[in-house]
């Protein structure tokens, strides 16, 4: 079964991604100024990052090797009914799921396990949004922001399709919503204090709590993982892995 | 033991109360709510109860039309802009569902202004795409309401288009009127200047800046304009639910050849009388009622009037019926004016004469005629010739003008009343007679004839121009 899963994974695939282990990229220390005023600064330490999103490919293969993630055997608890809906069949992303695009409508319990197999993990929200914010110069906000006012396609492009940062990481911006290990964490902090946070979200009151209400980008994505909980499937919405230098052997 | 006493009436008297309300909320008959797309509004309630309404509203994000040749990435309750109008009773329970489609990029969510509660129904509609969201209040007061999307950056969830109007009619209902219509101003905000085609995204520089590209009526350019003009016969009441979006921008709102017989201000239950202008804000909204008194076309305008000339702002009222010359006449004489005093330090006019001039170059001519045009034209024909969309025709490659100048020159000399197709567009707008000499003219038809990718073989002289004139 297996055996001929990669067989027809290897022909539909090659040359490019498939099989090979994601290139990560080390980004450096840094500091993540949170959206809102009343969060203090997140120091980030050094951490390994994909270069790109994973692909209907590299999904394919965890698929085949962890069965119990194929669409129709995953419990609703861990992914809504829409997961993998626009894949042909449990078992072949089809046309609409380019092996080359990234895959999207999959949990954040399913990117979860995927990073897991990897021997990887999700990254930090932090950690995203210090590595979306290398951008080059010529980037502006207004650029970001114009993917928006652009239909979903369907299918979605390929990675490597957008812009790479100037640490050489591609398609943060303009191509898919990623999953974050913490994509709650502006819900959980309001749960913890005050209801300042969370009615933030929602109509005026943002600006005057924001560190930098023109950030509009900023506002949609703290907007968009708001609105999640772990087992949404979001046909817009992939992952990447990350994962933390390892500790040198004493 | 006394306490005993008087408290046991009270726990019976609330049980009974808890358990008819319990009642009175299992009982409520369940309908679904009326709603229709603009410009229509649903008819009036006519029960006399209040009922259980449920309401099923799905966002779409979609790109659209915002004016000719020009598109927008709309954000929409229901697929148009403004979104569905709902129609509720004071009283009423509804159950509001809202559908965020699985294709649309961001969550979404509405604040009714018509909710009493955390946000509006914010909170309680907050909505992944892909996903829907269940939330129940109580329509506990009576009037027009806005509603909009309340997600982060609201800002640009409304300037794309998410607003919309509810209306909680009164226990005893509204008058009755003989047409209801839905007109809903907002603003554009767009990377490209007005008018510049394509798919336009939305510009957050002008947003912030507050110089909005497009003010219109109804989501675009001619919504409401034209074939799309509300259509009304004499004699009709009517009533207009009038809203505001901005999302920057209060509405002058005005009529022109109209005076409001009664105007809600603010959508509140409190008229005021025989109003010209009223002011809407975003965010608010207002009801105004008139009586069609004779036929024509009534324009809806922002009377903070460039907003209508330039930028959109205008709709149409087409009232049909007999002319009634004593309430208006229209034009009964047109002739020519000599000032009537002879001022001592300003000698009367006398008529401009083109006989001493002598005759200029094209190249004069349409020097010259450039600033006749600035001064006369312009204004509605526009600085690059393209007039505006669905208003005012263009002259700029305008197949019309080419087709017979000389009928150009006479609607000139002469003014022009009716409808004309312009490179396949619809117009119809009146042109006045210009007060201008026949060199005037002449220099001024060789501008429009030479500029904008216009060309033309030859001159245009005033001895042309006298000539029609004389006709």
């Amino acid at each position: 079964m297996n055996t001929k899963h990669f067989l027809i994974l290897g022909l539909l695939s090659f040359p490019i991604f498939a099989g090979e282990v994601t290139r990560q990229i080390e980004l450096p220390a840094g500091t993540f100024v949170p959206l809102m005023k009343n969060m203090d600064a997140i120091p980030v330490a050094a951490f390994q990052l994909d270069i790109h999103a994973v692909t209907n490919a590299e999904y394919l293969a965890f698929i085949n090797e962890n069965p119990k993630w194929q669409r129709g055997k995953v419990p609703r608890i861990l992914a809504d009914e829409g997961y993998l809906r626009h894949w042909a069949s449990p078992t072949l992303p089809g046309e609409q799921a380019p092996l080359d695009a990234p895959v999207t409508s999959v949990s954040w319990y399913a990117a979860r396990a995927y990073a897991k197999w990897k021997g990887q993990r999700l990254p930090s929200l932090a950690e995203w949004e210090v590595a979306a914010a290398m951008l080059p110069e010529k980037i502006t906000r207004q650029q970001i922001l114009t993917w928006y006012a652009k239909p979903l396609t369907h299918p979605l492009p390929d990675i490597f399709s957008t812009q790479e940062t100037t640490a050489g990481v591609w398609d943060m911006h303009g191509l898919i919503w990623e999953w974050v290990e913490d994509y709650d964490s502006l819900a959980l902090l309001s749960r913890a204090g005050s209801d300042e946070t969370l009615s933030a979200l929602f109509c005026g009151g943002a600006a005057a709590g924001a560190s930098d209400p023109s950030d509009y980008a900023a506002f949609l994505r703290y907007a968009f993982r708001g609105s999640l909980s772990a087992s949404h499937t979001v046909a817009g919405l992939g992952f990447r892995c990350a994962s933390s230098p390892k500790e040198p052997t004493p | 033991m006394k306490h005993t006493i008087i408290r046991k009436p009270c726990i019976a008297s609330l049980y009974c109360l808890s358990t008819l309300f319990r009642l009175q909320s299992a009982e409520l008959p369940v309908e679904k709510a009326r709603m229709t797309a603009p410009p229509r509004v649903p008819p009036a309630i006519t029960r006399n109860h209040p009922a259980k309404v449920i309401v099923e509203m799905e966002v779409v994000e979609k790109v659209m039309r915002l004016a000719d040749g020009v598109d927008y990435m709309f954000w929409t309750f229901g697929g148009t802009v403004p979104g569905t109008f709902i129609r509720v009773r004071e009283g009423d329970q509804v159950e509001f569902n809202l559908h965020n489609h699985p294709d649309n990029k961001l969550p979404h969510n509405i604040d009714l202004h018509a909710v009493t509660g955390q946000g509006g129904g914010a909170e309680g509609s907050f909505t992944a795409p892909g996903h829907s969201s269940k939330f129940n209040f109580k329509a506990l007061k009576p009037g027009l309401f806005v509603y909009h999307c309340a997600t982060q950056p609201v800002g640009m969830h409304i300037a794309n288009g998410m607003y919309g109007l509810i209306l909680v009619e009164p226990l005893n209902g509204l008058s009755k009127v003989d047409k209801e219509f839905y007109v809903f101003q907002s603003e554009f905000y767009t990377e490209g200047a007005h008018g510049e085609e394509g798919l336009q995204p939305f510009s957050m520089d002008k947003a912030i800046k507050e110089q909005a590209d497009y003010v219109v009526f109804n989501g675009s350019v001619g919504a409401l304009t034209g074939d799309n003009a509300l259509q009304v016969n004499k004699g009709e009441t009517v009533r207009l639910f009038v809203g505001n979006g901005g999302p920057n921008l209060a509405s002058s709102f005005h009529v022109i050849g109209e005076i409001f017989d009664w105007v809600y201000p603010e959508a509140g239950l409190i008229a005021n009388r025989n109003v010209q202008t009223t002011t809407v804000p975003p965010g608010g909204a207002a009801m105004v009622e008139f009586t069609t008194e004779v036929p024509g076309t009534f324009i809806m305008v922002d009377h903070a009037i460039f907003r209508a000339f330039n930028k959109g702002a205008l709709g149409m009222i087409k009232v049909t019926g007999e002319e009634d010359h004593e309430i208006y006449s229209g034009k009964i004489s047109d002739s020519q004016y000599q000032t009537m005093v002879n001022s001592p330090d300003k000698p009367l006019l006398l008529p401009k004469t083109n006989a001493a001039q002598k005759a200029l170059t094209l190249d004069e001519s349409i020097e010259a005629g450039k600033t006749t045009y600035q001064a006369t034209c312009m204004a509605c024909h526009q600085a690059n010739g393209l007039g505006i969309p669905g208003v005012f025709p263009p002259l700029a490659k305008s197949d019309f003008l080419f087709e017979d100048i000389g009928r150009a020159i006479d609607i000139v000399i002469n003014g022009k009343q009716g409808p004309i197709t312009v490179n396949g567009k619809n117009y119809n707008q009146v042109m006045t007679p210009q007060n201008l000499t026949d060199e005037e003219i002449s220099n001024v038809m060789n501008f429009i004839l030479n500029s904008w990718g216009n060309e033309h073989p030859g001159q245009i002289d005033p001895a042309k121009v006298k000539q029609i004139r004389a006709k």
